[in-house]
């Protein structure tokens, strides 16, 4: 439905007045119902059983906005649950804020609300207040996004670094480097034709379902931008523990592969959406891995390494597939592909 | 494969051993240095096989002169500059091609077709081909300067950054005092140019060259193939990388080089001048040849004095014995290109502090395990 | 130097090919390999098909490619 017959976002869709009554009522208002957003007030007001709380926030400026298997909105809505998830908590409400460019079409607006819609409903999360900027066209590469979120711990689990320790097993729950690689794929200058698809997925029902089944699970994290190598050399930092894994032992999809090995990306480096690493008591490891093999998200789960003692300074280290070992560094920040 | 990576490995062994002493094998290729850092190599050789990163990244030993007209181009409104990925970070005076990235007129291409179509897309603007990489890589570009030719894409120019192997190889096995006992040759350089090709260095200098692919198996049995040689006192050619390389390589390939481009006098950071190691656009092309082009002359760059790259490349020093290492030269600043190569001996030395993986050697301080590059 | 991986040609008009390696398919030229037919598993560097690819040798050399001979050789083990 659009307004006033507007193809594309105007600057005055964000001015407050009329035209953004409108889009507020009549395009993002029926994607997201519910009492607490319906109100519209300035704040919204919610009843939360428990002042354990989990509270996080995340932009989303992904480009291309629309890629195999999600879009930003899909996005907005699974990673901010995710940090709730992974936190230890079960998600209950987003906010959702847009800062759209003047031009931005109508229909791709629309197209993210309802896959913000179906992502929200997906992951039993209420989107339950919100905000709408529009600015001048170049000034927002067409939309960003950014949502917090509001999640209940978990009675009785308590995650965290000082909880680790030495002899602690590593599980992830599949396949590593589907998401960027995927995103890569569709990027305008390299695009390639794929089978890739983004593993962008919410994961709370599920690591809710691990946390309330297994104790000794210490600690979580999403491994996204920097993957698997970012999260495993915060965790040493973070800990003051070192760290090694096994390269056998991390699911990897060929596709994934193949196209890491033609644009000289080391898929360990690469962001994952669909992914949790746990760090797991050596007791629970097997349970662990079982519930996670049992779950849809988890079919490809692996337990792929352990946390050690550290001998000089903290690293992470990789026992490579040809029996070799190397240490695994944090990534720069921003691979590109390369020829050389 | 696993029980033919041991096999390889066991003959290492039996070879370092049998010769008693310090063997040093330079591998040449970028992607050989790449590729022995994320298997974990080095941890499973001989402690007395030692590996050398050669001057075999091309990007890193592009010299500063070249990044600056590279950058200066980028400022200019009427240009598009096309390059591949490798390239974006390699420091000159004024910064890097990132830093250029925000000004949108530097596109990451991964085939010199996108760079030619790039000019074909814009023909208001004037594309800059950003041509570098070895013999691997240059009939790629020979390629399009061929269509540009016969399709007179007059907006499209190449700034050629190519360089030659063996030269530099010749160069540095002609060094008084180089420790080189051998080289691992470079998998794709020699499908173009045949393992043939690196005969000189095995009959003038007497030093085995063996070429591999980049598969952990394919440089471990290499290297297992050098060894034997060394231990038997012999100097031999030979490829273990049948599946693709052949002693005359592709003649096509090499016929369009040859078409294209003739080799010239050329500056490689960290060794200097390396007399015929580029290819320079012949005549017949220097329409298209960007230097000409925009009336430039590709100066020496940086002062790199000071810079000891060529030591620690032929192994005869560690990077911390050079004066620069640390102080003036550091992966944000780098001056040679063991320090440009993120995976060059000095890049590695100064993110790991000399720290060795707990399968090698000893594991010492770091004086920056906080730097993250 | 250089990233290259072997591809099989799925389509193939003139020097313009498609090249295909595990389900990605790429765009790639012919022209320094003019005897390069549909079906052939080439060397891929740089958008170029730069070598034939000997099928027994590939499996011998490229871990990716013995793996997924080795899976398909034996439907019934599980991967991953």
């Amino acid at each position: 439905m659009k307004t006033e017959r507007h193809d594309r976002i105007l600057l005055a869709h964000g001015g407050g007045g009329q035209l953004m009554d409108e889009l507020i009522r009549h395009v993002i208002l029926p994607s997201f119902d519910n009492e607490a957003l319906a109100e519209l007030g300035d704040s919204a007001k919610l009843n939360v059983a428990s002042n354990s709380l989990c509270f996080t926030t995340d932009s989303y400026v992904v480009k291309p906005l629309f890629f195999n298997g999600g879009d930003i909105g899909k996005l907005a809505v699974c990673g901010t649950v995710n940090d709730l998830a992974v936190a230890g908590s079960r998600p209950v409400a987003l906010s959702l804020s847009l800062i759209i460019e003047d031009g931005f079409e109508f229909e791709l607006l629309e197209k993210i609300l309802a896959s913000i819609s179906q992502a929200a409903r997906q992951n039993n999360v209420a989107i339950v207040t919100g905000d709408t900027k529009t600015v001048e066209a170049g000034a927002a590469d067409k939309i960003f996004i950014n949502t917090a979120g509001l999640g209940v711990r978990l009675a009785g689990v308590d995650l965290g670094f000082q909880r680790i320790a030495a002899g602690d097993k590593i599980v992830i729950n599949g396949t590593i480097g589907d998401h960027g690689l995927t995103i890569i794929s569709q990027r305008a200058d390299i695009k390639f034709q794929s089978p890739l698809q983004s593993d962008c997925v919410g994961l709370a029902e599920f690591t809710c379902e691990l946390l309330e089944n297994t104790s000794g699970i210490k600690f979580m994290r999403d491994p996204t931008r920097g993957g698997l190598a970012a999260t495993l050399n915060e965790v040493s930092r973070s800990s003051g523990l070192s760290i090694e894994i096994s390269e056998a032992d991390i699911p990897v999809n060929p596709a994934v592969q193949a196209a890491a090995d033609m644009l000289g990306f080391d898929v360990l480096t690469v962001a994952n959406e669909g992914k949790f690493v746990a760090i797991v008591s050596p007791e629970s490891a097997n349970d662990c891995l079982n519930i996670c093999k049992n779950h849809p998200l988890g079919k490809k789960a692996s337990i792929i390494g352990e946390v050690v003692e550290t001998r000089d300074v903290p690293v992470v280290e990789m026992v490579t597939k040809i029996g070799g070992k190397r240490i695994v560094q944090m990534p720069y920040g921003r691979e590109l592909p390369r020829i050389c | 494969m696993l029980d033919r990576i041991q096999k390889a490995k066991t003959l290492c062994e039996t070879a370092c051993k049998a010769l008693g002493r310090q063997i040093n094998v330079m591998e040449v290729c970028g992607t050989h240095t790449v590729s022995i850092f994320r298997n974990g190599i080095r941890s499973i050789l001989p402690k007395n096989l030692k590996l050398l990163s050669g001057p075999g990244c091309p990007v890193c030993v592009t010299g500063q002169g070249y990044i600056d007209i590279v950058l200066g181009l980028a400022d200019r409104d009427d240009c598009l500059i096309a390059t591949y990925g490798d390239m974006i970070r390699v420091p000159g005076k004024t910064g890097s091609l990132e830093t250029k990235q925000a000004k949108a007129n530097v596109k990451v291409v991964l085939s010199s077709e996108d760079a030619l179509q790039l000019a074909k897309d814009n023909p208001e603007k004037i594309v800059v081909f950003v041509a570098v990489g070895f013999e691997t890589t240059a009939p790629a570009t020979a390629v399009v300067a061929k269509e540009a030719a016969a399709e007179s894409i007059d907006n499209f120019c190449i700034l050629s950054g190519h360089k030659l192997v063996v030269p530099a190889m010749r160069a540095l096995v002609s060094e008084k005092n180089h420790n080189i006992d051998g080289f691992l040759c470079p998998g794709h350089v020699s499908v173009i140019i045949g393992y043939g090709a690196f005969a000189e260095i095995v009959e003038k200098f007497g030093r085995p060259c063996v070429v591999a692919g980049f598969e952990p198996l394919q440089i471990v049995e290499g290297l297992a193939e050098i060894c034997r040689q060394l231990s038997a006192g012999r100097a031999e050619l030979k490829s273990v990388y049948a599946a693709v390389v052949t002693e005359d390589g592709n003649t096509a390939a090499q016929k369009i080089i040859e078409e294209c481009f003739e080799p010239a006098d050329g500056y490689w950071r960290g060794l200097g001048k390396i007399e015929k190691s580029t290819l320079k656009l012949k005549d017949k092309y220097s329409r298209f040849d960007a230097l000409k082009r925009f009336n430039i002359t590709e100066t020496q760059g940086k002062d790199t004095s000071g810079c000891r790259c060529g030591e620690v490349l032929c192994g005869l020093i560690e990077p911390t014995e050079c004066g620069l290492f640390g102080q003036n030269c550091t992966p944000r600043e780098p001056v040679g290109p063991c320090m440009v190569s993120s995976e060059g001996a000095c890049a590695a030395w100064f993110k790991y502090g000399g720290i060795k993986t707990s399968g090698e050697q000893e594991i010492r301080k770091s004086g920056d395990q906080e730097t993250r590059i | 130097m250089c990233l290259a991986i072997p591809a099989r040609i799925v389509e193939l008009e003139g020097d313009r090919a498609v090249v295909d390696a595990m389900g990605n398919r790429w765009k790639a030229k012919t022209t320094l390999l003019p005897e390069a037919k549909l079906g052939d598993l080439v060397l891929i560097h740089a958008g170029f098909a730069i070598s034939l690819v000997d099928e027994e040798e590939a499996k011998e050399t490229w871990q990716l490619i013995a793996e997924i001979a080795d899976f398909e050789e034996t439907p019934n083990k599980v991967s991953g």
